[in-house]
């Protein structure tokens, strides 16, 4: 480990050679640090040029932005993000609840359930379900799970329907929040699954071997040896998955509704998010209503930043901690 | 049913203390073993699904006229059509996307792994390409639509829609070429450098060299990503029907935006193209994919020897 270090921050000690290579080697710095740089520079100016283009708009809107629950800017210049950012947490809510308790199933498969031989394979195969491009889980959800869904839907319904989430009256099943809460949770699995099985591979193989040593079964030790190493680690793949939820657009833009009301009945065909009203209102948007839109991309942006920066801390202090325990 | 509890008594017998492990406990280890293969049965049910029915819905117009004709003057109930213009689109905003996104995402990972020494402004820039790969595709649209639209006047191009897919594509080739740097071994630039090489050069003739085909690799599973993004194109290239092989010039279409728009059209005749541009998108995505995993696999023995 010395080596390495001494060797990092030093770096080469000949500097006698001639001034075209410390050119060289200037230039190579300034790069690749500009680069960096770079980087941050585009993460602030999406923050500024959303924010900048979004006032006009708010400034001309006539309801309160957190509020209001319509959104007509193209014509009444009235728009609030209320219904809008409500269908956003609960889609994504219904399918973290969804994905997570199969990611982690999926993960302990691969992990500690599955032939090693086979275990790889297995592993690119639900690796292959986060290459299907959005727009196909989309045509997917409105062409094969919508309808595929009214039958279990009414039954639902009608013997459950004393459930706020199954209740309702009218038209049930359709283009309802379920079905676009399953095709988020099929996109949103593959990286919960991904994250957490990387957890479960690190876990202390100690106390793995100690557990079944002590005659645990194989439920019992990945109860005591995997789980609670890994608890952390799937608490923040589940709010990756949360957030990346909560950014999808194509796939719930084609299955939802598009309405503008907030209720729980996931089997009604009310629902709409965000990004869903962004992808299916800019077509027809005026200049207040563009910023409008922008305005709630910057909403989207704020929340996704925040959920992803806290799973990003949890994930940081873990690797710390592992690092200086090891 | 008496029998079975002596059988027990007598298997216990037998049995060291130690080895037993009571009935209870058998029966929860089958029950979690059986919710886990559950579990990834339940994962690939929709994979295979979404898979069936692409291809067997896709392949009904997956023919010449589909790959060589574009939208212009097809009615809306007419069944005939293509994506040509969609297909020059998409691989012409990828490649662009890859022009801009790589030298920055490639120099990033240099600088994290070379120059950052684990300082303040690198820990900050890795933290940030983490956060990055959560920017919602939508959002990386409308900040394109914002700045190169709205704020300095352009009008829509498919150079627009790569520079939003460029975003997308910057923090997953700074986290791969990361990974493929760091393992490149330590004993590697030390022997260079006591040749009296400086230290850039031994980044651009060892380092990089070392790590070539696991960038590409990262490179090519970026481009795979990106080539299936709609979101961003929408408000950048927006809508045509007709080719446009220029990205500088005017709205250009996208294979995404494709399937996109047949999709949210009500004709029989429209979903139909939709399911063959899906095909379309899913060969080609899958290509580049495969091409990676082909290219990493290829380079695996070597690490090997």
């Amino acid at each position: 480990m010395a080596t390495n270090v001494q060797t990092r921050d030093g770096g080469p000690a000949p500097s006698r050679s001639a001034s075209r290579r410390s050119h060289g080697e200037g230039l190579f710095r300034f790069l690749s640090t500009g680069a960096g740089v770079v980087l941050l520079g585009i993460m602030a100016a999406i923050a500024v040029f959303l924010i900048a283009e979004a006032i006009p708009a708010l400034r001309a809107n006539e309801a309160n932005f957190f509020t209001e629950l319509t959104w007509e800017p193209n014509s009444q210049q009235a728009f609030g993000i209320g219904a809008l950012a409500f269908g956003t947490v609960l889609s994504s809510l219904i399918a973290l609840v969804i994905a997570t308790p199969i990611a982690v199933g999926v993960a302990l498969f691969i992990s500690h359930y599955a032939p090693r031989r086979l275990a790889a394979p297995l592993g690119y195969l639900i690796d292959l379900l986060a290459a299907v491009p959005s727009v196909v889980y989309g045509l997917w959800g409105l062409a094969f799970l919508v309808p595929l869904l009214r039958t279990p839907s009414q039954w639902l319904n009608e013997n459950l329907g004393w459930f706020p989430l199954f209740a309702g009256e009218g038209i049930i099943g359709g283009k309802t929040m379920l079905a676009g809460g399953i095709v988020l949770a099929i996109m949103i699995l593959p990286i919960i699954a991904a994250i957490s099985r990387e957890v479960f591979l690190q876990a202390p193989k100690m106390n793995e071997e100690a557990a079944l040593a002590l005659g645990a079964t194989r439920w019992e030790m990945i109860r005591m040896a995997v789980l609670p190493f890994g608890r952390p680690g799937v608490i923040s793949a589940a709010m990756l998955g949360l957030g990346r939820a909560m950014g999808e657009t194509i796939a719930v833009a084609l299955i939802f509704p598009a309405t503008f009301d907030i209720t729980f009945q996931i089997l009604t065909p009310h629902a709409n998010s965000i990004a869903a009203n962004i992808a299916n209102g800019f077509g027809e948007a005026t200049d207040i209503g563009r910023g409008a839109l922008i305005a709630s991309g910057l909403v989207l942006f704020v929340i996704t930043l925040l959920v992803n920066m806290a799973a990003r801390m949890v994930i940081n202090r873990r690797k710390e901690y592992a690092r200086a325990g090891a | 049913m008496t029998s079975t509890p002596i059988k027990e008594v007598r298997e216990d017998g037998r049995k060291t203390s130690i080895q037993h492990i009571s009935t209870s406990r058998r029966i929860k280890d089958r029950v979690v073993q059986g919710l886990v293969y559950l579990a990834f049965a339940l994962a690939v049910v929709p994979l295979v699904s979404v898979l069936w029915l692409v291809v067997s819905n896709g392949l009904e117009r997956f023919d010449l006229e589909f790959l060589t004709h574009s939208m212009n003057g097809i009615g809306a109930r007419d069944a005939h059509g293509g994506a040509y213009h969609a297909i020059i689109g998409t691989l012409e905003q990828v490649l662009l996307a890859s022009l801009i996104s790589v030298p920055i995402g490639l120099f990033t990972a240099i600088y994290l792994v070379e120059y950052g020494n684990n300082g303040r402004l690198s820990r900050a820039i890795s933290f940030f390409v983490d956060v990055m790969t959560g920017v919602p595709s939508v959002v990386a649209g409308l900040f394109i639509l914002a700045f190169w639209i709205l704020f300095l006047g352009f009008e829509y191009s498919g150079w627009a829609g790569a520079l939003a897919l460029s975003i997308l594509m910057m923090p997953t080739v700074v986290r791969s070429a990361e990974e493929m740097l760091r393992l490149v071994p330590n004993d590697l630039r030390e022997a260079s450098y006591a040749l009296g090489v400086p230290k850039w050069r031994t980044i651009l003739k060892v380092v990089l060299p070392t790590a070539f085909t696991g960038i590409v690799t990262g490179v090519m599973l970026a481009v795979a990503r990106v080539a299936g993004e709609t979101a961003p194109l929408l408000m950048t290239v927006f809508f045509t029907n007709s080719i446009n092989n220029d990205p500088f010039n005017g709205p250009q279409m996208g294979l995404p935006l494709f399937v996109f728009d047949q999709a949210a059209r009500p004709n029989d005749t429209a979903i139909d193209r939709a399911w063959t541009g899906a095909l379309t998108l899913i060969l080609i995505v899958m290509l580049l994919n495969l091409v990676a995993r082909l290219i990493a696999w290829w380079r695996a023995p070597a690490r090997g020897r």
